[in-house]
């Protein structure tokens, strides 16, 4: 019980920090909302800045603006957007979910392919098949995801029309319902196949090197000793053990998918949180920005948390050894 | 690294572009139904106090002006049947059309007109406030007519009174509200052809036909859909498939027009941006150093083929810029300027009669699109001995850097000169305009007594001809001076399908109302 409050209070103590380090940091951009929003219209006058500036709070010294922003986070109160003229979590939430399919989508087609064509390659070691497959899986990974994007909206479904060429729904798609969901799905497949695109390589070579590391170790000679087959040895054994490095690199993908995905967001229009972000550091929505980076770090720590429990799940010894 | 994967994607779309079909559903299905492509405005739709391009794309079919433009920059009457301007400038009279309803039903009125200006459009709206200033008093004798009185007379106003200088709001939704931050400002009720009906953010915003719409036999078209796509490339591949119709000006880059110019699938329109008559220039610090020496700016001027500049960066959808006023701008436009042909020798023996034949220059620029411009005068300038170095950052980066710090040597940047030059044009030049911190003022810091004179009597000048002399009189002293280097007139290019038909030609018609838009 202790440990789980020194764990908590752990994560919240990193909370307030990063809370700090992203308003400061945000401090360094030049230029305020108020500069973007008179260069979007074309002018103004000095006594119209003035005006605005008094209205958002950005003629308050720093520090009052840093301890308002503390204050107002304490009440878990992530603020209001002077640029969308809307509370910030809801802009948030309205922009999660697409991002959170997107990253999901890609995720569960990376991480299964990598994992096959790693231990394809790992089994096949020197063979023709495994130079092969490395130089598909690097060369692949070497293309730029909006290059790729562009040419997957370009050759599938602009020429071919078996794709949308961006956006999440049909403007006649249906609200609700299976139609719907198949709908989106459809709008899912290209940007969700680019964002993969870009890990399969990742997991592909984490997989083919740490299989290739535990070959010769002396529980997959026991196991072999014991007489059973190569396919249970390599699956149950080899495997099992290998996936660790892979749920770490999973969680730290999870973390850097969050900001990974404004590319192809923009290039398939997809109304996701990348795009929210990328537009309120243009717009210098400062209250949008910190909400997203605040919300950003509260998922990255809970991503963590659920990797900490994963490792458990699939190396006991790992809970043994934290007991202790 | 993101231009290259452009031009890359560019050229594969080239090579299959012309042998595609149009795909998606069948014309009976969706001939109603427009489905134009553009960016996703940032806060709200209405410009009748924020006049962003993005805003009024949008809000300008929802919402009127008291006028549009011809092409040549002529108002034609829209929510303003007709208008009397008195003898002596001092006031004007505009008659209002009758039989016209908000799309909730309420009748529009004077009331609303007079609202608009005073608590908007004079208050509010960025350059409303500097056109509107001079008015004394509004009146409304009756609910069909408008009365301005003017401290003195301001041709100028009647630059400004379409949808996008002069949208009316409705007063019974606004009177008594934060007219910033009223929630109509993002979901419309307006006169126009079309109905608001949503904004999905990040997707897209519909709109609907509106029924009583008060021109008979419009809008042709029942529904009208605002697809919002960040990337360019994905813009042109979006239309290129027939599942958007219509890019208005700006979507398609310059470099990606060909390939719909030669296309018939496509048919292109470069009349629609005439009146905001952007202007591609560079800006100079005149405050200190080499650039305070007019022989230098003019030497830079000689040694830019701007020929070139238009048919290689631009792809030749622009003119050749002559003086600071544009020649859409038919009205005050001017050739009577001195001009500066591409000549390197006299470039090199004005440098040199300066004291500076070799130098060191910072482009500052903030616009991404504006490197290919900024590499072009690279090039040109090192051939007189001048070494440019670019300095790249993101828009508002750009703003503090040129109009708060005043540090800049040169600064590449597209602007708007709108109809007339008294609103467009004389806040680049007017030393009355020089204001640190304040974007889009007088950033040269160019100070000139005679020319301010000049500039302030033309504003002021009830007599046509005579302002339009007082114009030219101070289109010379600029172009003499050269405080900003006028390069290019940018023009705005529209690419739609070929059905699409827009029968009406507009100087504004980034803004027009589609209300007379159908598919043949």
């Amino acid at each position: 019980m202790r440990q789980v409050l020194r764990r908590a209070l752990g994560a919240l103590s990193i909370l307030v920090g990063i809370a700090l380090l992203n308003f400061l940091l945000l401090q360094l951009a030049p230029g305020d909302m108020v500069d973007a929003m008179v260069g979007e219209a074309g002018g103004a006058t000095p006594e119209y800045m003035a005006e605005l500036r008094a209205k958002f709070g950005l003629d308050q010294p720093m520090f009052v603006r840093l301890a308002r922003y503390l204050g107002a986070l304490a009440q878990l109160d992530l603020g209001y957007s002077h640029r969308k003229q809307a509370e910030v979590l809801s802009l948030i939430l309205d922009r999660l979910p697409p991002t959170l399919l997107l990253m999901t989508a890609a995720l569960s087609i990376a991480l299964p392919v990598g994992t096959l064509l790693g231990a394809t390659q790992s089994r096949r070691q020197g063979s023709w098949l495994d130079t092969l497959l490395s130089v598909i899986v690097l060369s692949t990974h070497a293309l730029p995801a909006f290059w790729l994007g562009l040419m997957a909206i370009v050759f599938l479904a602009a020429d071919r029309g078996w794709f949308p060429t961006g956006g999440m729904t049909s403007f006649d798609a249906p609200a609700d319902g299976w139609d719907r969901a198949l709908d989106v799905l459809h709008h899912l497949a290209l940007p969700a196949l680019t964002l993969a695109n870009v890990y399969i390589a990742v997991y592909a070579r984490l997989m083919r090197s740490a299989l290739l590391e535990l070959k010769g170790a002396d529980f997959i000679r026991t196991a072999r000793a014991k007489g059973l087959s190569t396919e249970r040895v390599f699956w149950v054994h080899t495997v099992r053990n290998a996936l660790l490095p892979m749920v770490t690199m999973l969680g730290m993908q999870i973390a850097s998918m969050l900001s990974g995905a404004v590319i192809v967001e923009s290039v398939f229009g997809w109304p996701g949180l990348g795009r929210l972000a990328f537009e309120a550091v243009v717009a210098r929505d400062t209250n949008l920005l910190l909400g997203i980076m605040f919300l950003g770090s509260i998922l990255v720590t809970l991503v963590n948390l659920g990797v900490d429990l994963l490792y458990s799940v699939i190396d006991p010894r790992v809970l043994a050894r934290g007991a202790s | 690294m993101k231009r290259r994967a452009a031009l890359l994607a560019l050229g594969a779309l080239g090579a299959y572009g012309s042998t595609r079909i149009v795909r998606g559903r069948a014309p009976s299905a969706v001939g109603r139904r427009l489905i134009v492509v553009t960016i996703e405005p940032t806060t709200v739709l209405t410009s009748a106090f924020d006049p962003v391009m993005t805003n009024c794309l949008i809000g300008s079919k929802v919402m009127e002006g008291l006028v549009t433009y011809d092409v040549d920059l002529n108002p034609v009457p829209a929510l303003a049947e007709r208008w009397e301007v008195s003898p002596d400038g001092r006031s004007i009279r505009f008659h209002l059309r009758p039989n016209v309803k908000w799309h909730d039903g309420a009748d529009f009125t004077s009331e609303d007109v007079a609202f608009t200006l005073l608590e908007s459009w004079k208050k509010l709206h960025p350059f409303g406030r500097a056109a509107w200033a001079t008015v004394r008093a509004v009146q409304t004798p009756d609910p069909l007519t408008v009365d301005v009185h003017l401290e003195g007379p301001a041709r100028y106003i009647f630059g400004y009174l379409n949808t996008f200088g002069a949208q009316v709001l409705p007063k019974h939704l606004y009177a008594g509200s934060d007219i910033r931050g009223n929630p109509h400002n993002q979901a419309p009720v307006g006169t126009g052809p079309f109905v608001f009906q949503e904004w999905q953010r990040g997707s897209h915003v519909r709109l609907r036909k509106n029924p009583h719409y008060w021109r008979p036999g419009q809008p042709r078209l029942d529904e009208v859909i605002f697809r919002f796509i960040p990337d360019a490339p994905s813009r042109a591949a979006a239309l290129q498939s027939g599942e958007v119709q219509l890019a208005l000006g700006g979507a398609i880059p310059h470099l990606s027009l060909r390939r719909f110019a030669q296309n018939d699938r496509f048919q292109l329109n470069t009349d629609d941006g005439n009146f905001l008559s952007s202007l591609s220039m560079v800006l100079c610090n005149v405050r200190s150093g080499a650039l305070a020496d007019r022989r230098v700016r003019q030497a830079l001027m000689h040694a830019i083929d701007r020929e070139a500049l238009l048919r290689l960066v631009f792809r030749g959808y622009g003119k050749v810029a002559t003086g600071p006023v544009p020649s859409s701008v038919r009205r005050y436009y001017t050739t009577e300027v001195p001009q500066y042909p591409y000549d390197l020798a006299r470039a090199r023996g004005l440098l040199k009669d300066a004291g500076h034949a070799d130098m060191r220059l910072q482009l500052a620029f903030g616009q991404p699109e504006a490197l290919r411009t900024a590499l072009f005068l690279r090039q040109s300038l090192a051939k007189i001995g001048v070494t440019l170095e670019l300095k790249q950052s993101d828009a508002t980066t750009w703003l503090r850097h040129v109009f708060t710090d005043q540090e800049f040597q040169l600064a590449l940047t597209g602007l708007h000169m709108l109809p007339d030059p008294t609103l467009g044009v004389q806040r680049l030049y007017w030393g009355k305009n020089i204001h640190k911190g304040v974007p889009w003022t007088n950033g040269s810091g160019y100070l000139n007594p005679e020319l301010d004179a000049v500039m302030e009597a033309a504003q002021i000048e009830g007599d046509e001809a005579e302002r339009r002399r007082l114009m030219q009189r101070w289109q010379q002293i600029v172009q003499t001076d050269l405080p900003v280097l006028n390069l290019i007139e940018s023009a705005w290019v529209s690419v739609s399908t070929a059905n699409l038909q827009r029968p009406t030609r507009q100087g504004d018609g980034l803004f027009d109302n589609l209300g007379d838009a159908y598919f043949a």
